[in-house]
C-alpha cells in the first residue's frame, strides 16, 4: 500500500530505461521521457516531485523539462491516488450508450465524487475524455484494461471484485 | 469487399506464424526483394489512396513531397493517437492483427527511405502497445526487421512510442513534439512535416488505416485499389460506429455504398436500435457537422447520401458534412442535442492546448454558455452568442482543433436550433 520512499527503479527496470533510450538517435534521449514517466507510475503509483527529479537525472534534464511534460498529459498523476483508479469516459458517444447513470451509479456505490479517493484508499475516480472505444461503450479503464459495455450490474462485480 | 479486415477474426491472427498462412509479409518480400521504393511509391499513388487521419490528403503525393536531402536521415511515423470522440477503428486494427499494421510499416518505411520508423501510440492503450512490441519482435525473429531485410540491403528498425493522454497529439506536429519528448503544442504549417519534421528531420506522418492499406497496394497494384469505391474516394475504409444503432462496431465498407444501406442494412449497421427513429448522424468523429436524418441520407439536390469524401460534403456546410475519421455517431429521437453538443464542447475546452487565445478563451466561453443553457440557466441572447464566438475561432488558430472545436457547436445550433431555445425557454422542463 505505502508508496516506496526510496526514489530509484530495480535494476531490470534500469535495463528497460537504457533500451528505450537506444531508441532514439544520440543526444534525443529526452524522447524518451513519456515512455519513462509511464514506467515510473507503474513503479510509483503517482509522479512526485521527487520522482520527476530522479526522471529528470535518468536522462540527463532540466527537471522543469519534466514537470511541464508531466503537467500538459492527462495519464500523469500529480497528487497520490489510490490503489485502483478508474478513469471513467464522459464523451458524448459514451453518454449516447447511457454511459451518464452507469457513472453516477459508480459514484453512488464508491460513495465518492470525481477526482476523490475512499477512505481506505483503494479507488480513486476520474474522468477522462474518449478513449477510442465509442462503440464498446460505456467504458473505464483501471491501469492497462478496459472495462466496456459496462452496467451498474457489471460495475457492481468489478468493484466487488477488486475492493477485495 | 475486405482489405485490411478480410482474416481479422481468424484465430491467433495476431501470431506472426498464422499471419502468414494467410498471406502476410508477402508485400514485405515483394517490395524489398522486385521493386524500387520509387516504384512503390507509384503503386501507391495510382490507387489513389487518401488520408484515413481525416484530412484524406493523397498518401502517395504527400511521399513524393518528402524532401531528400544527403545525409540527412527521413523518417516515418504512425499516428495511432487515435483520440476523436467516435473514432475507434485504429484501436481495433491493432488490437486484432497488428501484423496488418507492421507490414504496412514495413513497405512504406522502404518506400520513403526511412531506416528508422515509430508507431506513436495514445498511451491509455498500453495493452494495445505490448500487442504491437510482441508482434514487432515476431518480425526481428523472423528477419522482416533489422538489418539487411531478406538479404535486400535494406535496413529497418521499428519502436513502439506511447502518448500521455492529449487529443491535441494526434495533430501530426503536436505528435511530433511529442515524440521529442516535449509539451503537445502544434507547430506552424509550413513547413509541413514532409520538410521538417521529427528533430527537424523530413518525416512522413501517416494514420495506421493509411500504412495498412499499403501492403495490399503492393501485392495488387494501385489499379486493383482504384478499381474499388468511387470517383476520388477510392478503395475501403473503417467505419467506427456508436450510438443508437443496433450493431455498433468497426466495419470495413467499399466506400461508395449509400449511407442508408450502411445504417439500415442487416450487412452494417443493422438499423436503429428496437422502436427507435433515426434523428442524426455525426459521420466522420465529433469535429465534423451533425446532420439531421433527412440530410445525412439525402442530399439538398435529392440524391441518395453515399459513403464517399465528395458525397458526404457535398452541400458545403450548408446541407453538409465531411468523411473525415470515419467516426460514424448515430443519434435515435431520444438525444437531446443540447446536451451532446456540450459534451462535445467540454471536450475541445479540455483539450486545447492554450496556444492561440481564440481556441484557449473560445472553446472555455462555448462550454461555459452550453452549461449554461443544459442546466436551464441559459439566456435568450445565449444561442447567437454561441454562433458568435465559433465564428471568432474559426480560422483564427495554429492548428485546426480551433475548427474542429468551433464546427460541432455551430452545425448543431444551424439545424436544431430549436431544441437550444427550448431549453432556454423551458428550464424546468429542459432540466428534467
Ligand atoms: N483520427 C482522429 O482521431 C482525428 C482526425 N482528425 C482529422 O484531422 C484533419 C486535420 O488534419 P491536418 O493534419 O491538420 O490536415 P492538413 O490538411 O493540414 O494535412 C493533411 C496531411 O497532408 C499533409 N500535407 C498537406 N499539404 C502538404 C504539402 N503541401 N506538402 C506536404 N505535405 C502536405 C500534411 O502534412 C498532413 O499529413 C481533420 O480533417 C480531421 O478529420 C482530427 C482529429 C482527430
Ligand atoms: C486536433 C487534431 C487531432 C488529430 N488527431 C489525429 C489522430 O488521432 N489520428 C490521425 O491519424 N490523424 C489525426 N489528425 C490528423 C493529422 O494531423 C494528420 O493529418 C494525419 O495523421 C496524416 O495521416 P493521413 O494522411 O494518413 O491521414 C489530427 C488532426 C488534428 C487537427
Ligand atoms: S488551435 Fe487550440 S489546440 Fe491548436 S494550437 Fe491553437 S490553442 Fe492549441
Ligand atoms: S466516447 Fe467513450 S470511448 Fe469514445
Amino acid at each position: 500500500m505505502e508508496a516506496k520512499t526510496q526514489v530509484a527503479f530495480p535494476a531490470e527496470t534500469l535495463e528497460l530505461v537504457k533500451r528505450i533510450i537506444a531508441r532514439y538517435p544520440e543526444g534525443k534521449q529526452k524522447s524518451a521521457l513519456l515512455p519513462i514517466l509511464h514506467l515510473a507510475q507503474a513503479e510509483w503509483r503517482w509522479c512526485s516531485p521527487e520522482v520527476m527529479d530522479y526522471v529528470a537525472s535518468l536522462l540527463n534534464i532540466q527537471p522543469v523539462e519534466v514537470y511541464e511534460v508531466a503537467t500538459f498529459y492527462t495519464m500523469f498523476h500529480l497528487e497520490p491516488v489510490g490503489e485502483h483508479v478508474i478513469e471513467y469516459c464522459r464523451t458524448g458517444p459514451c453518454c449516447l450508450m447511457g454511459g451518464v447513470e452507469v457513472y453516477d451509479h459508480l459514484k453512488k456505490r464508491l460513495g465518492i465524487e470525481t477526482g476523490e479517493t475512499t477512505a481506505d484508499g483503494k479507488f480513486t475516480i476520474k474522468e477522462v475524455e474518449c478513449l477510442a472505444a465509442c462503440g464498446w461503450g460505456p467504458v473505464f479503464q483501471i491501469r492497462e484494461k478496459y472495462y466496456m459495455h459496462l452496467t451498474k450490474e457489471k460495475v457492481d462485480q468489478i468493484i466487488d471484485e477488486l475492493g477485495k | 469487399m475486405k482489405i485490411l479486415t478480410e482474416h481479422i477474426d481468424v484465430p491467433n491472427i495476431e501470431t506472426i506464424d498464422v499471419f502468414m498462412k494467410h498471406g502476410g509479409y508477402q508485400a514485405v518480400t515483394k517490395a524489398l526483394k522486385n521493386m524500387s521504393p520509387d516504384e512503390v511509391t507509384e503503386e501507391v499513388k495510382k490507387s489513389g489512396l487518401r488520408g484515413r487521419g481525416g484530412a484524406g490528403f493523397p498518401v502517395g503525393m504527400k511521399w513524393s513531397f518528402l524532401a531528400k536531402p544527403e545525409g540527412v536521415p527521413r523518417y516515418l511515423v504512425c499516428n495511432a493517437d487515435e483520440s476523436e470522440p467516435g473514432t475507434f477503428k485504429d484501436h481495433y486494427l491493432m488490437a486484432k492483427s497488428p501484423h496488418t499494421l507492421i507490414e504496412g510499416m514495413i513497405v512504406s518505411s522502404f518506400a520513403l527511405g526511412a531506416n528508422t520508423s515509430y508507431i506513436y501510440v495514445r498511451g491509455e492503450l498500453m495493452y494495445v502497445i505490448h500487442i504491437l512490441e510482441k508482434a514487432i519482435q515476431e518480425a526481428y525473429d523472423k528477419g522482416f526487421l533489422g538489418k539487411n531485410i531478406l538479404g535486400s540491403g535494406y535496413d529497418l528498425d521499428l519502436y513502439v512510442q506511447p502518448g500521455g493522454g492529449a487529443y491535441i497529439c494526434g495533430e501530426e506536429t503536436a505528435l511530433l513534439e511529442s515524440l521529442e519528448g516535449k509539451r503537445g503544442n502544434p507547430r506552424n504549417k509550413p513547413p509541413f512535416p514532409a520538410v521538417k519534421g521529427l528533430w527537424q528531420c523530413p518525416t512522413v506522418v501517416n494514420n495506421v488505416e493509411s500504412i495498412s492499406a499499403t501492403s495490399w497496394i503492393v501485392n495488387n497494384g494501385g489499379d486493383a485499389y482504384a478499381a474499388i469505391g468511387e470517383g476520388r474516394s477510392t478503395g475501403t475504409k473503417l467505419i467506427s460506429v456508436s450510438g443508437h444503432v443496433k450493431k455498433p462496431g468497426v466495419y470495413e465498407i467499399p466506400l461508395g455504398i449509400t449511407v442508408e444501406d450502411f445504417i439500415f442494412s442487416e450487412e452494417w449497421c443493422g438499423g436503429i436500435r428496437d422502436g427507435h427513429k433515426l434523428k442524426a448522424v455525426i459521420a466522420g468523429g465529433s469535429s465534423v457537422p451533425i446532420l439531421p436524418a433527412e440530410l445525412i441520407l439525402t442530399t439538398a439536390n435529392g440524391e441518395k447520401r453515399r459513403m464517399t469524401y465528395e458525397s458526404l460534403s457535398d452541400g458545403g456546410f450548408a446541407t453538409g458534412t465531411m468523411l473525415g475519421s470515419g467516426g460514424f455517431i448515430v443519434m435515435d429521437e431520444t438525444t437531446c442535442i443540447v446536451h451532446n453538443t456540450l459534451t462535445f464542447a467540454s471536450f475541445y475546452h479540455h483539450e486545447s492546448c492554450g496556444q492561440c487565445s481564440p481556441c484557449r478563451e473560445g472553446t472555455g466561453w462555448m462550454d461555459k454558455v452550453l452549461h449554461r443553457i443544459e442546466s436551464g440557466e441559459g439566456r435568450k441572447e445565449d444561442v447567437d452568442l454561441l454562433v458568435d464566438v465559433a465564428k471568432k475561432i474559426e480560422g483564427n488558430t495554429i492548428c485546426p482543433l480551433g475548427d474542429a472545436a468551433s464546427w460541432p457547436v455551430a452545425a448543431a445550433i444551424r439545424h436544431f436550433r430549436d431544441e437550444f431555445e427550448w431549453h432556454i425557454e423551458h428550464p424546468e422542463l429542459a432540466t428534467k
